[in-house]
């Protein structure tokens, strides 16, 4: 008998209130039910991706909650300029992993909570990682990051014939923050809208002209970049790559374009400016952190248990002045590079003895395909390779010996997918090969 | 609306499902610029080079101008495309030596859609006319060689023999410039 059946421990009744009795908001299939609490202690796991500003509050919001099978996963280690708001880390803990110390935290502080830390990047770990989890939550800064995660999350999805399996579904519930304005989101990764859909709603990187920093700098900012992009490359001190982490490179950045803003009677100029630029940081507000940390957990909660239907599916929240908060349904875009690549299957007979270039005739004689120069590539453990293509000459040379092998021969499988691109798609096509000989036949 | 878990198929926990054929699949970034690459439309002064095939990612930009100051010469660019292409731009340097009001020492580049004009819906053949432009029509007003865009605007004359000086391998300004005639 788990934790939550226990008659004399009432800490959880205010959620059995919410999941032992139905009501008007309650997703249409929900059946109240004691085992649901026992899912959240028990059986569901959680994966927290950043143990910073936001991982912070989502570990002891989630934990609090009554959710007890958490991961989280960060690679940066506790700086002192930390500490203000992410409550987790103490003096003593500066230098040391984010993702230990909050574990060891939320581990001493609530009792029962398991949260295993993972001190790496996300890219680390491969699809049999992500695929033990029932919910990811996201509280990060980097759109490269999240990119990385909504793909390998869309990677895991499972079409049969073209449909989707929903079992297969792993949500992502996506928090950000900037300043004193933050998001949070809900994705169901082939379902909704995914980071890819929704691009443009993060502004890219404010960059300057080349030339405009070289020659005519008018703001401190100005002289900071070409200390970063011309001199440093130029002078390289250290004989390293410039990094934004190092106080001693940042102390280096600071003194050059000082010198340079001087030059040209620019004002403004200050070590937290040049901090700024170098690692492109937008100051963070403890508030902001906590109220979009709520909103994730909440939906976390909705998604586990089904006692609520989940927001449908993206939230703005702004306090810049007065408080200012929407939410809206962000669309999931027909030709999303990362979501909409439902695979098209063909049936391949014999792949021991049928050709690349079988496959290639075949693209473009069928009346569906009929396709011009159509560029394949593959993924084989996990390495990229492209299996031919006849516009870029140097390629077409080392490639063509490809067109004569046979699919078994090129290390293709049942199942594997080939990209292809070609001037008559808007974007890249994904075959699935259905082998119809078993692998074993074909020994 | 689907509802994600019923508690009586609680899957996961170790035993992964079986997922029939899961292999890794390419980025975001690698299935764009497949596209990218498969539709090359390379003007005839222009050509690249793949050291690897299987890396889409890095490759070199060969441009031989056929006209204007820099016809004869052999002006090779490294493109290396990250994984957030295309939401940002490929890092393009020059890696010839060149006398150019908008290409520096170093390599740098100021071509405008490679920074603060680059928008999603370019491609890498929007880059390659954007700097086979600069060769027929350096700029003098955005220079990155200042002193280059000063003889260009002063004197073109002058300007023209600098160019001739520095493609057959010399000094101009003080600065040694590595033959690059094709
Ligand atoms: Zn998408």
């Amino acid at each position: 008998m788990g934790d939550s059946q226990d008659p004399l421990n009432k800490r959880w009744d205010h959620l059995r209130k919410i999941l032992e009795r139905p009501g008007p908001f309650c997703h249409p299939e929900f059946e109240p039910s004691p085992e649901i609490l026992d899912f959240i202690m028990t059986g569901c796991k959680i994966l927290v991706i950043g143990a910073g500003g936001l991982g912070c509050e989502l570990l002891k919001d989630l934990a609090l909650m009554g959710f007890k099978q958490i991961h989280v996963i960060d690679m940066d280690i506790i700086e002192l300029s930390n500490l203000n708001r992410q409550f987790l880390f103490r003096h003593k803990d500066i230098g040391s992993s984010k993702a230990e110390v909050a574990a060891a935290f939320i581990n001493k502080r609530i009792a029962g909570c398991q949260v295993t830390p993972h001190f790496c990047k996300i890219q680390d770990y491969d699809e049999s990682f992500y695929r033990q989890f029932h919910i990811i939550v996201c509280g990060l800064d980097s759109i490269v990051a999240r990119r990385w995660i909504n793909g390998m999350l869309i990677s895991l999805l499972n079409y049969e014939d073209g449909v989707l399996d929903q079992s297969s579904v792993i949500p992502i519930v996506d928090g950000g923050t900037e300043g004193f304005k933050g998001n949070a989101r809900v994705i169901l990764p082939g379902l909704s809208a995914c980071i890819d859909c929704t691009l443009d709603l993060y502004p890219p990187q404010i960059t300057y002209p080349l030339c405009t920093i070289a020659n005519t700098p008018r703001l401190p900012e100005h002289c900071i970049e070409y200390v970063k992009v011309i001199q440093w490359p130029k002078e390289n001190p250290w004989g390293i790559q410039l990094d934004g982490d190092d106080p001693q490179h940042i102390g280096w950045i600071y003194e050059k374009s000082m010198e340079r803003a001087l030059q040209f009677n620019i004002t403004g100029l200050t070590y937290r400016l040049v901090q700024g630029v170098v690692k492109h940081i937008i100051p963070a507000v403890a508030s902001t952190n906590a109220v979009i940390a709520a909103v994730c957990a909440t939906e976390v909660f909705k998604l586990a248990t089904s006692c609520c239907i989940p927001m449908n599916n993206y939230m703005v929240f702004n306090d810049v002045d007065g408080i200012y908060t929407y939410t809206y349904e962000a669309e999931k875009k027909d030709n999303c590079l990362a979501c909409s690549q439902v695979p098209y299957t063909i049936p391949i007979k014999d792949p021991a003895k049928y050709k690349l270039k079988d496959l290639i005739e075949l693209l473009c004689e069928s009346a569906s395909f009929q396709m011009k120069n159509p560029g394949l590539t593959t993924v084989i453990d996990g390495k990229n390779k492209t299996l031919y293509m006849s516009t870029i000459k140097s390629i077409e040379e080392k490639t063509k010996e490809n067109l004569s092998k046979s699919l078994v021969d090129l290390g293709l499988r049942d199942n594997s997918e080939v990209m292809v691109a070609d001037l008559t798609s808007p974007s890249t096509m994904v075959l699935k090969l259905k082998y119809l000989v078993s692998d074993v036949e074909m020994e | 609306m689907i509802k994600l878990f019923s508690l009586k198929q609680q899957k996961k926990d170790g035993e992964a499902s079986p997922r029939s054929g899961n292999q890794k699949k390419p980025s975001a970034a690698q299935l764009r610029i497949a596209k990218d690459i498969n539709e090359l439309n390379l003007p005839k002064t222009c050509n690249t080079e793949f050291p690897d095939p299987d890396d889409l990612l890095s490759f070199k930009l060969i441009i031989c101008p056929d006209e204007g100051f820099y016809r004869t010469g052999r002006f090779v660019f490294s493109f290396k495309v990250g994984p957030n292409y295309p939401h940002e731009p490929p890092k393009v340097k020059c890696e010839t030596q060149v006398y150019h009001p908008n290409i520096d020492q170093q390599g740098n580049v100021c071509l405008n859609i490679l920074r603060e004009d680059w928008k999603p819906v370019l491609t890498i053949n929007s880059i390659v006319y954007g700097l086979q432009y600069l060769f027929l029509e350096p700029n003098a007003e955005d220079p990155l060689n200042k002193e280059a865009a000063d003889v260009l605007t002063n004197n073109r004359r002058l300007f023209e023999q600098n160019v001739q000086k520095a493609m057959r391998g010399g000094f101009v300004g003080g600065i040694y410039f590595d033959r690059c005639l094709k």
